[in-house]
């Protein structure tokens, strides 16, 4: 566990920078850690962002199939909104945990 | 061995040759994981994984039920293999599986394909294969992208941190 300054505030992040305390994130800390991911967040990331929040918030488990069919985004468009690794980015951005699954 | 290098994988190939729906879901499994890490993946079916990628068989795919050590019963008791013959058996089976999957948000076949090209996942059929079944692209799902030899799949393997992996 370690904390970084990120937008000027001191979070709790993981060793893989990933937000440890979901009630610490604010837009400006995702705009941040969107850029270190080499992402110039728009509305349409905040939009998934947000839905990816009340998942997790809810505690129901994140797949492609869910954000493929949660209205907000298509697959196509997820995975070009965080080129490489979409999952892993946008859960890093929205300042939940990495999802667990294999799917 | 400190100063071992890593090289991290950035191609996979992977060739699907069974219909068995665990060994399908084995390489959808295996593709999707790898374009949801940003590794580039390809996927190849030949004999009788083509049934994975044809239109009208694709969603139909069942578990052995002979010859298949694995097989439990419900509660854990080893599954005699005379009675994964009889009829009905292997479709139930079937149809247990496909909860369960169901039950961890694991999609259809057609689905799955669908996801894996959204993430830049390629699927190709095998040309001598498909000429042995006597299938064409139109028998196919449209996310699979060609039927090709497989000079045209080794072709594929350029570049550094490529794999292949047969299921």
């Amino acid at each position: 566990m370690a904390t970084k300054s990120i937008a000027g505030v001191n979070v709790e992040v993981n060793e893989e920078g990933y937000m440890t305390d979901a009630s610490q994130w604010t837009k400006e800390i995702a705009t941040e850690i969107a850029k270190e991911e080499g992402i110039e967040i728009t509305d349409k990331h905040f939009e998934v962002i947000d839905y990816i929040r009340e998942k997790v918030a809810s505690g129901e488990g994140l797949t492609i199939r869910g954000i493929n069919k949660s209205g907000v985004v298509d697959a196509k468009t997820f995975y070009q909104l965080f080129p490489g690794a979409p999952l892993k980015k946008a859960t890093k951005i929205a300042g939940v945990p990495k999802p667990v699954s294999c799917i | 061995m400190e100063n071992e290098k890593k090289h991290p994988l950035k191609k996979i190939l992977l060739i699907c040759s069974k219909a068995n729906l665990e060994d399908v879901y084995a390489a959808l499994v295996m593709a999707n994981g790898a374009v949801m890490e940003g590794i580039e993946a390809k996927l190849f079916f030949t004999f009788f994984g083509l049934d994975a990628i044809t239109s009208k068989r694709m969603n139909k795919l069942h578990t052995s039920t002979v010859g298949n050590p694995g097989m439990r019963m419900p509660g854990g008791m080893p599954f005699p293999t005379m009675l994964g013959g009889l009829p009905g058996v292997e479709s139930g089976v079937t149809a247990m599986m496909k909860k369960e999957m169901e039950r961890l948000d694991m999609p259809p076949v057609d689905e799955f394909l669908e996801l894996i090209e959204a993430g830049g996942g390629e699927i190709y059929a095998c040309k001598l294969a498909a000429d042995m079944f006597k299938l064409t692209k139109e028998d196919m799902h449209p996310a699979v992208k060609d039927i090709i030899t497989v000079g045209d799949l080794y072709a594929m393997c350029d570049g550094e941190g490529t794999q292949i992996v047969f299921t």
